[in-house]
């Protein structure tokens, strides 16, 4: 039994109710940009008046639309096996998504992807026992422009079992992925009912939904598929410089997903989540690793907690070029602190240079990190007593408690089993071990991996289903 | 049961880790009047060898290591006074094997000697805390083959050197192959004390101690 669950908090409850509040206001006196017509149908049904595109939401409806959004989503991997839960204070990890670069690790360069990166990609994911759910993680340039987003679910539910973070880039996608997913369950009823994918919806800050995006959020509700917020203020130069005025934006653009979502379906399944980040002052650049845009994904969870929805950050990532020292610190910095704020789904393993780039180095790295963070969130466990005095009463026959019954039941319990990217060797084995780096240890592995037989192989009429789906709509 | 048939159910048990089942087997290879030296090389033997492969492939830890080591040591305890006519050909080899005197730090000493007692060696722990003295005067007393020294710390490393200076006064250097083991020591270690060897691991320090028994 663990004692206590690690945790970190950054705001008091009297600052929630304030930054809620505030939230609900800045939508009913600021109002919210709405390009879609079918969303603005959705709120002109409802009354809300508006000005133009904006749109003036009373904080009732936000408060009813609220009610009815599900605590917690349970996803199911290809096979319609139960995967992983996003409620309470659990946490996965999944690959930063939509990466337009892609590190090389065999040429040290960074290039655009290819298709085939991406299928070794996705087969290295489905072995990386931490990082639980995949995602669209690489945009490639060798397939047709307007297949950019849907083709990747088609090479990611094709070679990896787990479920999908994905999105679309234009409306008109969302219907093949839908198609591709359902190719994985018996009807629509299956689908909805076993959740296989989630779709980013990425409001523009501030306070805008993009027609694109509010598209994807309607056309995933309709297919209780659930949607994850992407709110995106950039604090300094899109929203404002104080952390906390930051996080009463990303609250107020994700009411107003909110209120579209269940408007259009009640009951839709909703994730609170977002890409917040600061504006370097120096190089006018987005810092994933900065700890001030940590903190803003802390608190935005923390207010999606206190609305009892489950919870997204786009934290573990790196504004580093490689992966090196920075890389993992500021990768090691996010996932533990996601870890301790209990973010259900962590989006970024494996990515570098501001959202743009992933290194399968990285996630590699990012897996143990991950390892490790789940190990600490276990905490200290309670086993039942005497803690120590039975066992040390052992000591004194064998000198040693290595080959104790309690070390040889406990210790794949008690301790985190770091692979082999973790270097623990002597300075002579490490030596006779090729005397790597971690980054050079995560391109070994990746290699061994990238041919491991898939843990859960597709069925062989599935993959026809696939191909056929792509080949039709490539055409 | 043939013996080939019995061989694997032992090599199981003994990567299963199923003390019960190994005994039991042990006692049924001696009931059948079975080729014992051949039940130890190609039943016992092959499961610690591939226990030390899942080791090499972080399949298994250290705990369970040695539980297999011991397992095999309990086992060799019933089948060794009816091995009494094939003990020559049986023993690899005496090995005796201490941490050095000022250190106390016993643990990795006893996962090697574990290890080498499960592979056949005859080894002689003297505990932890020993003088280099006292260890050269046991390894004559044995008639070993092998001393092995360990230390974990780099204060009392030094007494591993002076294991090897006493054995070039007493003119018996040759007669012993000596190996060090504990973190701080290095093959650079090894070679200014005029040792023998070292190894990583328990695992290594049995390919170690073969291949040494193997040159001499």
């Amino acid at each position: 039994m663990t004692i206590l669950r690690p945790k970190i908090k950054v705001l008091d409850e009297e600052h929630k109710n304030s930054i809620l509040n505030e939230a609900k206001q800045i939508l009913e006196t600021l109002g919210i940009f709405v390009e879609n017509e079918q969303a603005r149908e959705l709120l002109r049904n409802q009354g809300v008046n508006n000005e133009g595109l904006s749109f003036f939401i009373p904080p009732d409806l936000v408060e009813k639309c609220l009610q009815s959004v599900p605590n917690e989503i349970t996803l199911y991997d290809r096979e319609g096996e139960e995967h992983m839960t996003l409620k309470d204070d659990n946490v996965h990890y999944d690959p930063g998504s939509a990466a337009i670069l892609y590190l090389d690790e065999n040429s040290g360069e960074t290039r655009e992807a290819t298709a085939n990166d991406f299928i070794r990609f996705s087969k290295i994911v489905g072995h990386l026992k931490y990082i639980e759910a995949q995602s669209t993680a690489l945009v490639y340039q060798d397939v047709p422009k307007e297949a950019q987003d849907w083709h990747r679910l088609y090479i990611a539910l094709s070679n990896c079992h787990k479920p999908v973070i994905t999105g679309t880039f234009k409306k008109e996608s969302f219907s093949i992925m839908r198609e591709l997913l359902l190719s994985c369950r018996l009807s629509e009823d299956d689908l909805a009912r076993k959740p296989l994918a989630i779709f980013d919806a990425c409001p523009s800050p501030p306070l805008k939904w993009s027609d694109l995006t509010t598209q994807s959020l309607i056309d995933a509700a309709k297919s209780m598929i659930p949607s994850e917020f992407v709110s995106m203020p950039l604090a300094g130069a899109s929203a404002p410089i104080t952390l906390i005025g930051s996080i009463t934006q990303h609250c107020a653009e994700c009411l107003a997903g909110v209120t579209i979502a269940q408007l259009a379906n009640p009951g839709a399944p909703l994730i609170w989540g977002g890409s917040p980040a600061i504006l370097d002052m120096k190089y006018g650049t987005t810092p994933m690793g900065a700890i001030e845009t940590m903190m803003i994904n802390l608190g935005d969870v923390e207010m999606g907690k206190y609305l009892k929805l489950p919870t997204h950050a786009y934290m573990g990532l790196s504004d580093s070029k490689v992966p090196d020292a920075q890389s993992g610190f500021e990768g090691g910095m996010g996932a533990l602190l996601a870890g301790l704020a209990g973010v259900n789904m962590v989006s970024g393993p494996g990515m570098l240079d501001f959202e743009s780039t992933q290194s399968v180095e990285k996630l590699l790295i990012d897996n143990e990190i991950a390892g490790m963070v789940k190990r600490l969130l276990r905490g200290i466990e309670d086993r039942g007593t005497p803690f120590a005095l039975d066992i040390l009463k052992d000591y004194s026959e064998t000198e040693e408690l290595l080959s104790h019954p309690s070390t040889l039941n406990l210790f794949r319990k008690e301790l985190f089993i770091a692979g082999p990217i973790i270097d623990r060797m002597s300075r002579d084995a490490w030596n006779n071990a090729g005397a790597n780096s971690a980054r050079k240890r995560a391109k070994i592995e990746a290699k061994k991996l990238e041919s491991k037989p898939a843990i859960k192989p597709i069925d062989d009429n599935l993959v026809k289903e696939l191909k056929l789906i792509t080949t039709t709509h490539l055409k | 049961m043939s013996i080939e048939k019995l061989n694997v159910e032992i090599s199981e048990a003994i990567v299963n880790l199923d003390k019960e089942k190994a005994l039991e087997l042990a006692k049924r290879a001696i009931a059948s009047g079975l080729n014992l030296l051949d039940v130890v090389e190609h039943g016992f033997g092959e499961g610690i060898r591939k226990i030390g492969d899942l080791w090499d492939e972080g399949e298994v830890f250290l705990p369970e290591l040695m539980l297999g080591g011991n397992i095999m040591q309990e086992a060799m305890e019933l089948l060794l006074p009816h091995l009494k006519e094939h003990s020559e050909s049986f023993n690899r080899g005496v090995v005796v094997i201490a941490t050095i005197e000022g250190d106390i730090h016993s643990i990795g000493k006893t996962i090697v000697g574990t290890m080498l007692s499960a592979n056949g060696y005859d080894v002689h722990d003297l505990g932890a805390d020993v003088p280099a003295e006292k260890i050269v005067d046991e390894a004559i007393n044995a008639n070993a083959n092998v001393i092995g020294v360990s230390a974990l710390l780099t204060t009392t490393m030094t007494g591993q050197k002076k294991v090897v200076d006493i054995l070039k006064e007493r003119n018996i250097r040759s007669k012993f192959k000596v190996i060090l083991g504990g973190a701080p020591v290095s093959r650079k270690w090894v070679e200014e004390c005029g040792a023998d060897g070292y190894a990583d691991s328990a695992v290594d320090a049995v390919k170690l101690v073969k291949e040494l028994s193997s040159s001499k």
